[in-house]
Parts: C-alpha cells; structure tokens; sequence
C-alpha cells in the first residue's frame, strides 16, 4: 500500500489573550491510498483542529502535513471538505452550488457538456437527481448533506476529509446516508478522514479508527483497525462479536481510559479553542453590533 | 398593518369573500387590514382640523385638511393652465416658422423653449431626479467601499473613524462648502446641468452615503466562517469570491443601508433645494413661505404630505427590488 498522507509530528499552539494554549501534540500518522480513517474523541480534543490542518485552514505550528510529496500549507480542491453544517450557498441551488466547484476545479479541462454530464453523475451518486434544481432552504437536513457530499465528490478530491458530516441530523437519515455513503465509496473507493462522535458510524465505515486522547496538547492514543469484509451491512453486524468486540474498545477507551473530567477549566478552554477557527467572525460580529 | 404596493393582505380576503368562502371571518381580516388604517387616518384628520382651527398666525389660520385638499386642487389646476399655454407657446411658434419657411425657404426655424415658471408638478419631477442621482452616485461609491472595508478588520479600523464622523454631519453644514466647489470646479460656458442641481445632487450624496457603507460592511464582516472556508477550499481568486459569495451574502444587509441611505437622501434633499434653489420641492416651500400669502400656509402643508408621501413611495420601491434580488425571502422585509 502506497501511503498518500503522511502526518509528521503536528503539533498546534494558539495564541490567546492568556497566553499561548497548546491544542495538540505530537500527531503521527500516516494515510494510504484508499483508506477510511475515523477521528474519534470527546468534544474538546482537537479532531476539528486536525481536519482543519490537513484541509489547510489552519497551520501546523509544529511538524506539517505531506500529500503526494508535497507540503500542504493553504486550503485547496484536492482536499475537499464536507462541512458538518453542510455550508451550502444558501442563494444558489444545488446543482449550481457543485457547478461552483466543478467549474473551479475543471476550468480550461472539461467541456461545458462534460461539465454538466459530471455534475448531474455526482448529484446521482448521492441520489439527488430529482432535486437538484431546489435552494437550500426548500430542502431537508439529510438532503443539503448529501449535496455538500456530491459537491466535495466533483472535486475528486486525493483525500475526502469530513467534518462530522452526520452529526447534525436524526438517526434515521444519519444510518440511510452512512449506507450510500459505503454504496459509494464501494465504486471510487476515495482516500477518506472522518471526525465522528458516534461510536457505530466509525466502526461501520472504517478501515481504522483513530482515538485521541483528551486536550489540552492532544494526541493520538490509540489506532483500531477494523478487519470486517465489505460491503458491511448494520443489520447483520448489530450481531457479529467481531464488531461488538471493536465496539467495546472504542467504547472503553473514550469511557474508561480518556474519561472526561466533569466541567474542568481546561475544558471550556478547550472547546473554545476547538472553535478557533470561527472566532475571527465572532469578533468581527461584536465589532458590527457596536457600531450599528 | 402592511397597505404596500407589493402586497395586498387584503385582496386576498376579499376574493374568498366574493366566492362565498367563510364570509365572517375574511370580512374579520378586511377590517383589520382596511379598516383600522383608515380609522387611524380618520382621527388624526379629526385632530388636525380641531388644531389647525385654533392656532392662528400672521398669514392667517393653520391650514387644516380642507385647506390642503383645496390648495392640492388649485396646484394641479395651476400645472394644467402652464401645460395649455405651453402647447400653445409651441403651436404658435411652428406656425410662425412655417410662415416664414414659406415667405424665405432658406431660414432655418430655431425653436426656443417655453419659460413659464415651473409648476409644482414639474418641481416634483426635479425633486426625484436630484434624488435619485445623488442616491445613485452614493451607492456607487457605498457599495465598493463597503465591500473592501468588510473585507478587511484593518481597512475597517482605519475607516471606521472617518464614517463615524462624517456620519452625522447634517447637509446644512456641507452645503456652502459644495457650493463654493462646485462654482469653482464645474466651470462651462455650455452647462448641461444646472449648478444648483450639482450641489444639491453632491449634498444628497454626501449626507447618504454612510448607512450603505456601514451596513455593506457590516454584512461583509459577518458573512459565516463555513461560506468563507468553501471559497478557501475552492481557491477562489479576490474577484470570484466577492462575486460569487460576498455580494450575494451581503444583498440582504446592504439593502437595509441602501433603503436607509435613501430616506435619508430624501430628507437631505429638501433641506438642500431650499438653500442651493434649485427648482425643487424644497425651493417650493422656500418661495411658499418668502411669498406670504393667504394661501402660502396651505401650500406648504401639501408639499409636507407630498414629501412624506414619496418618501414612502421611494422606500416601497426600494422594498420591491430588495425582494427581488434577494435570496432570502424568509427574512423580514419591513
């Protein structure tokens, strides 16, 4: 197997008005061609902050990340992301919202027909060919999700990096797109890192599950590999003990080995810090509010 | 109660009624959409006329609603008299210069325009059109500069002093400054426009400037980190991403300042016609009250219903194509 990605050492300081706070530490690991990684661990431990390095919206103050050789220091298409809130434009519809990326990416190598023909395949893919021509806000939760997907699918991405993609929606949706999620990944079998909090989803998806211990200065505890055939199917697993047994370990390292301090100072600290990258705007919103 | 030129609460009742459907309870709507308005009107007309009657000045007692709906009367009348004389002035003319074309086939016929006073009419008419140019000249400049300084926390400090400053400067203060530019800079033997026009059009523009800019920044500033990180993963060049993600996420904001901007103009604008003269609704008022007369009082009370209601003519407008080039229809538009 061909490593694809290769994280050396990351490691992420943040300035603070308190003083410099260490969010993570240490983080090796290294990716190859076709795998399926969860990112599992309490709220708080820096998952996001990992992600956000590898997509590039934040920089490693120690080590750094490589992908086919080459450094990754600035956010681009080879790296898409699947926002946890989906982060469609709300004014465009979603066949124009993959548009956006298509025409991004593709400019000067696909012909206006081919362009068209390889956004309509990825909203199939994600089955939303009968709604493709509806905004944002005339569609479900579930749906808006599975564009965000097929926009970061008709990037075709070296790596597919998301961001608890499932998070925000019930149960029911969350286990009928985690099932075309596998449908998909079955036929263009995409290099994938996924921060979850659900347990079953990671298990269910993975090819390894990456476990990390609790911030601040987080690390990397413990790497699962996930040996079950494909296709996986939830129902025939809720009784396999091979699953249940990888279940267990995930379970008793997040409850047991990195139990979770009720309410720590360090926490808070912690979980703001983990929304770093969203701060900039909050200030900016303050700032807006005072001189209106 | 929302009586807008865009939508009508009330119609809709009103066909439900027509067609039988739940009569009381859409005659219900009808009244409380229709009804309690005009009741509001109703008293305040009463209260007026029982004011109006009891404060007398020296050019004679308060114009109270009959008055304005007389002297309202005698405008039009007035605008309708100088249309008539007008077209004849111009049929005279012709017929003048057809005689003569005839008499000498190589005189050219000059055609010299009519020089009647302007009416209230035309006044109204010069009123919008400054208005609008100094509004569209302040949006020009508005929209860019709110763009770039929302873009940037460090343009935005370094602007945001200036706005706060020149914000709240009223258009009195401004207006000898730009009229004395003005006579300066805008020097032709062959003006296109008048002199008193360009003042109050560069007075309107620099009183209403400033809400467009402070809220297309603001919108800017806060359009989400998510919509912000799409374009950074995209790589979208400087002009895609204000294009493609700034200007449409920024439309609803920008026109809460665009409609704030443009009441403001509205109000600026008479303040400045009454001292530039230039032959608007503020000169109006102005000449009204140097005039003195009887009927002076009655006459300016017009032009203050007038105003008010193209004022709110104007907002309603701008409502129209807020609602039309927004996105967010879910937002409220009041």
């Amino acid at each position: 197997m061909k490593t694809l990605l290769e994280l050396t050492r990351v490691g992420i300081e943040f300035n603070t008005p308190k003083g410099a706070f260490r969010a993570l530490r240490d983080v090796d690991l290294k990716i190859n061609q076709g795998e399926y990684i969860s990112l599992i661990g309490h709220s708080g431990c820096g998952k996001s902050t990992v992600l956000n390095i590898v997509a590039g919206l934040l920089q490693a103050t120690e080590g750094g990340v490589v992908l086919n050789g080459k450094e990754v220091n600035e956010p681009g298409p080879e790296r898409a992301v699947v926002f946890q809130n989906h982060s469609l434009l709300p004014w465009l519809t979603a066949y124009e919202n993959v548009e956006l990326a298509v025409k991004q990416v593709f400019k000067g190598k696909k012909s206006k027909a081919d362009m068209k023909a390889w956004i309509e395949h990825n909203l199939e893919l994600v089955h939303m060919t009968h709604a493709m021509h509806k905004r944002p806000d005339e569609i479900s939760g579930g749906m808006k999700q599975r564009v965000g997907i097929a926009r970061a699918l008709a990037m075709e991405p070296d790596v597919l990096l998301m961001d608890e993609p499932f998070g925000a929606l019930d149960a029911l949706t969350r286990a009928h797109l985690q099932d075309s999620l596998m449908e998909i990944q079955k036929d263009l079998n995409n290099t994938v890192i996924m921060i979850t909090h659900d347990v079953d989803e990671a298990v269910l998806l993975s090819d390894r599950i990456v476990m990390m211990t609790n911030g601040p200065a987080a690390t990397i505890g413990e790497i699962l590999d996930i040996e079950l055939e494909r296709p996986r199917n939830r129902i025939q697993l809720a009784d396999d003990p091979q699953y249940n047994h990888y279940r267990h370990q995930v379970l008793s390292f997040l409850y047991e080995k990195q139990k979770k301090a009720d309410e720590s100072p360090d926490k808070s600290q912690a979980s703001a810090q983990d929304k770093s990258i969203g701060t900039d705007s909050v200030a900016r919103d303050k700032r807006a509010q005072k001189i209106a | 109660m929302n009586m807008s030129l865009s939508n009508l609460p009330w119609l809709e009742p009103l066909v439900k009624i027509v067609r039988g459907d739940n009569v009381s309870q859409n005659a219900t709507i009808i009244i409380k959409t229709i009804g309690l308005p005009l009741a509001g009107i109703l008293v305040f007309l009463l209260v007026w006329h029982a004011a109006a009657s009891n404060i007398n000045t020296s050019l004679g007692q308060f114009p109270g609603p009959a008055d304005v709906v007389e002297q309202s009367g005698n405008l039009l009348q007035e605008h309708i008299t100088e249309r008539e004389k007008a077209d004849a002035f111009y049929i005279r003319q012709e017929k003048r210069n057809a005689a003569r074309v005839k008499v000498d086939p190589d005189y050219v016929p000059k055609i010299r325009d009519y020089t009647g006073k302007p009416t209230y009419i035309d006044q109204i008419g010069t009123s919008l059109i400054t208005v609008l140019s100094g509004f569209f000249l302040a949006s020009l400049i508005a929209v860019p500069l709110g763009i770039v300084i929302g873009l940037s926390a460090n343009l935005y400090s370094a602007f945001n002093p200036i706005i706060q400053i020149f914000k709240p400067v009223s258009p009195l203060a401004w207006l000898p400054l730009v009229t004395m530019v003005v006579s300066a800079l805008y020097v032709t033997d062959d003006p296109a426009v008048a002199k008193s026009f360009v003042t109050s059009m560069i007075t309107v523009m620099l009183c209403c400037l400033w809400p467009t800019v402070i809220n297309t920044a603001v919108g800017v500033a806060s359009i989400s980190q998510d919509l912000k990180n799409v374009s950074m993963v995209l790589r979208l060049n400087y002009i895609t991403h204000v294009i493609k993600i700034v200007l449409p996420a920024s439309v609803p904001m920008m026109f809460t300042g665009l409609r704030l901007s443009l009441s403001i103009a509205w109000m600026v604008l008479i303040a400045a016609e009454m001292l530039a003269q230039n032959p608007g609704l503020g000169k109006f008022v102005w000449d009204e009250f140097q005039n003195g007369s009887s009927d002076s009082l009655g006459r300016i009370m017009v032009a203050v219903i007038t105003i008010g209601i193209i004022g709110f003519a104007l907002d309603r407008v701008m409502l129209i194509i807020q609602r039309f080039v927004s996105w967010d229809k879910a937002a409220t538009l009041r």
